[in-house]
């Protein structure tokens, strides 16, 4: 079913009239209520005249915008009408706190309800949403969006993986909601059990909040015996529900009459075709707590604007390729390590341990090495076979990012790790920069 | 027949060697033969031990990868051509070599040549027929 369908299947034309209309009201709205947004948009010549094809017109907002302003200097509302928080961690500094009004929390159910009927959801379906509930927003935003639906919520949260699976043979859900490596987690444990996963009552599962490929989605589907979509939202935004892929799995489908999808070059600013990646840029049309104008999410991703074989009109965003803030320059290349782990997740289905390690040689022409810790499954006693593994992750670098790299194997646990996680970039050549000085 | 061996992944590095023979060393683990294939930046040491299954637990406490392959254990006879009349009769039959090495008997003092075969179960016949001899699971710690 299509939830909205006068609007997922908007013409084209009147679809930009909506989107335009929003768009004045919008900056009405903050001009009106934020004093930040006041001062920025008081130096946008002809601002009545802006519509949603010039939104280019207007200024960004960053991620460095929130965390600045922390708390709630983007708010666009008074505090009494903020009815919900949400704070995620913040790597530095301050943490990212997002609020909703009334009509924000609405907003998030019909975004959310959208979403599940795009995965196949239909109304008294049983769903086991096991994001977690708190302070993250993927928990409520399910729960929001399962309510608006009318579907049967087991809300078990994330973790007490023995409990899930209890729940799921006794409750018999028809959809789980999850981090990818949640479920795959859950079918370690599973097995353990001794169950047969391919009987579980699952037939839908939504995943996201973390980069996941297209071997894990097959890794997945077999071992659950279930259809499994990607789901995209950032709390900035929203939460979840800014994008959901269906079952054609060719791309999310952005609610563009409430966040309106730019894909921009990260350092020009200029608009990308379709099909290129660059960054992506979201407007919140409708929202009124903290509503963002032009934000920068970091993410790369294509955007796609045909008609999709589902019916939906709206606009239809990649998987995310990379993010662009921990980019690294080669030899006047863009290089994202997502965009290795990309690789290497299509190569072994998981992702080993990796580190990108960049030094300028001699020359001065960079080089580009990436230290991949050799795990028991790709592991051989013969050397030929495990330099033609070398040579197959080396060739599908390569031609990914088009830039020449030397991949190195190493031994286990021998890159240097922080929170778990191998350090992913080391870059000699800022080092050199410092000593020179 | 076919003979555990135990391959064990390691960085082309200073002293790498002798810690993981160390690590056996104390476990009270014996090396019967050994060899290391290495590349420039990496090795593969290849083991064949009294214990296997200790040894594979030592390297899976250390995080080493380790994996344990069948390889085939022949006599080789003391004189010139001996090795060369073992690979003719492998040759004749179209037995692949994927690779090999050698060790000597402390007891016996003969000489040994450890093949890992594609097919180690074809070989073995192989060379049995040509009156080779294969050496048996038990006899390694013996030989």
């Amino acid at each position: 079913m299509i939830w909205k369908s006068d609007i997922e299947q908007m013409e084209k034309e009147p679809l930009q009239e909506l989107q335009s209309e929003r768009l004045r009201s919008l900056l009405k709205y903050l001009s009106e209520s934020n004093a930040i947004y006041r001062e920025r948009l008081a130096e946008v010549s002809d601002i009545s005249g802006v519509d949603i094809q010039s939104i280019d017109r207007l200024p960004f907002t960053t991620k460095e915008d929130m965390r600045d302003t922390y708390p709630f200097g983007l708010f666009s509302s008074p505090e009494k009408d903020i009815l919900e928080l949400h704070v995620s961690s913040g790597t530095t500094g301050n943490p990212t706190l997002v609020g909703y009004t009334k009509e924000d929390l609405d907003i998030w159910a019909d975004a959310m309800a959208r979403s599940l009927a795009v995965a196949g959801a239909k109304p008294a379906d049983i769903i086991q949403i096991a994001y977690g509930y708190g302070l993250f927003t993927g928990g409520l935003g399910f729960h929001y969006g399962a309510l608006e639906m009318g579907l049967r919520i087991i809300p078990t949260s994330s973790g007490q993986t023995r409990r899930q699976l209890k729940i799921m043979q006794d409750f018999q859900p028809r959809i789980l909601a999850c981090t990818p490596s949640y479920a795959l987690y859950m079918a370690d444990e599973a097995r353990d059990l001794g169950l047969n996963t391919r009987e579980s009552s699952w037939e839908i599962g939504i995943f996201g909040a973390e980069p996941w490929s297209d071997s894990i989605r097959k890794e997945i589907e077999e071992v659950w015996n279930i259809t499994a979509l990607d789901v995209y939202g950032l709390s900035e935004i929203i939460g979840p529900g800014v994008a959901q892929e269906c079952p054609e799995k060719n791309g999310l489908h952005v609610y563009s009459d409430l966040f309106y999808p730019e894909v921009i070059d990260p350092d020009s600013g200029e608009q990308m075709p379709d099909g290129k990646p660059g960054e992506l840029v979201l407007t919140t049309l409708t929202k009124r707590g903290i509503p963002l104008l032009r934000y920068r999410t970091r993410d790369i991703v294509t955007i796609n604007h045909s008609r999709c074989g589902c019916g939906r009109t709206s606009p239809r965003i990649s998987k995310v390729l990379g993010r662009t803030d921990d980019m690294i320059v080669v030899r006047g290349i863009n290089v994202f390590p997502s965009q290795i782990e990309h690789v290497l997740m299509e190569i072994e289905g998981t992702q080993p341990h990796y580190q990108l390690v960049v030094d300028r040689q001699k020359n001065n022409m960079d080089s580009l090495e990436v230290l991949v810790e050799v795990e028991e499954r790709f592991f051989s006693d013969e050397i030929k076979q495990l330099r033609a593994f070398q040579e197959t992750v080396r060739e599908a670098i390569q031609s990914t990012l088009g830039v020449g790299v030397k991949v190195r194997l190493m031994e286990p646990r021998s890159l240097e790790r922080s929170q778990g996680k191998s350090k992913r970039v080391v870059d000699k050549r800022q080092f050199n920069q410092k000593e020179d000085q | 027949m076919k003979i555990t061996q135990i391959s064990v992944f390691l960085e082309n590095r200073k002293g790498r060697l002798h810690q993981v023979c160390d690590l056996l060393g104390k476990a009270g683990i014996n090396i019967l033969a050994l060899t290391i294939a290495e590349t420039e930046d990496f090795g593969v040491l290849r083991i064949i031990v009294d214990k296997p299954e200790e040894a594979l637990a030592v390297f899976a406490a250390e995080d080493l990868v380790a994996r344990q392959s069948d390889v085939v254990v022949v006599q080789i006879e003391d004189h010139p051509g001996g090795l060369a009349d073992v690979l003719a009769v492998l040759q004749q039959s179209d037995v692949n070599i994927e690779y090999m090495h050698a060790f000597l008997g402390r007891r016996s003092e003969q000489a040994y040549m450890v093949f890992r075969f594609e097919q180690p179960d074809e070989a073995i016949s192989v060379l049995k027929k040509a009156g080779i001899r294969v050496i048996e699971n038990d006899e390694v710690v013996q030989l």
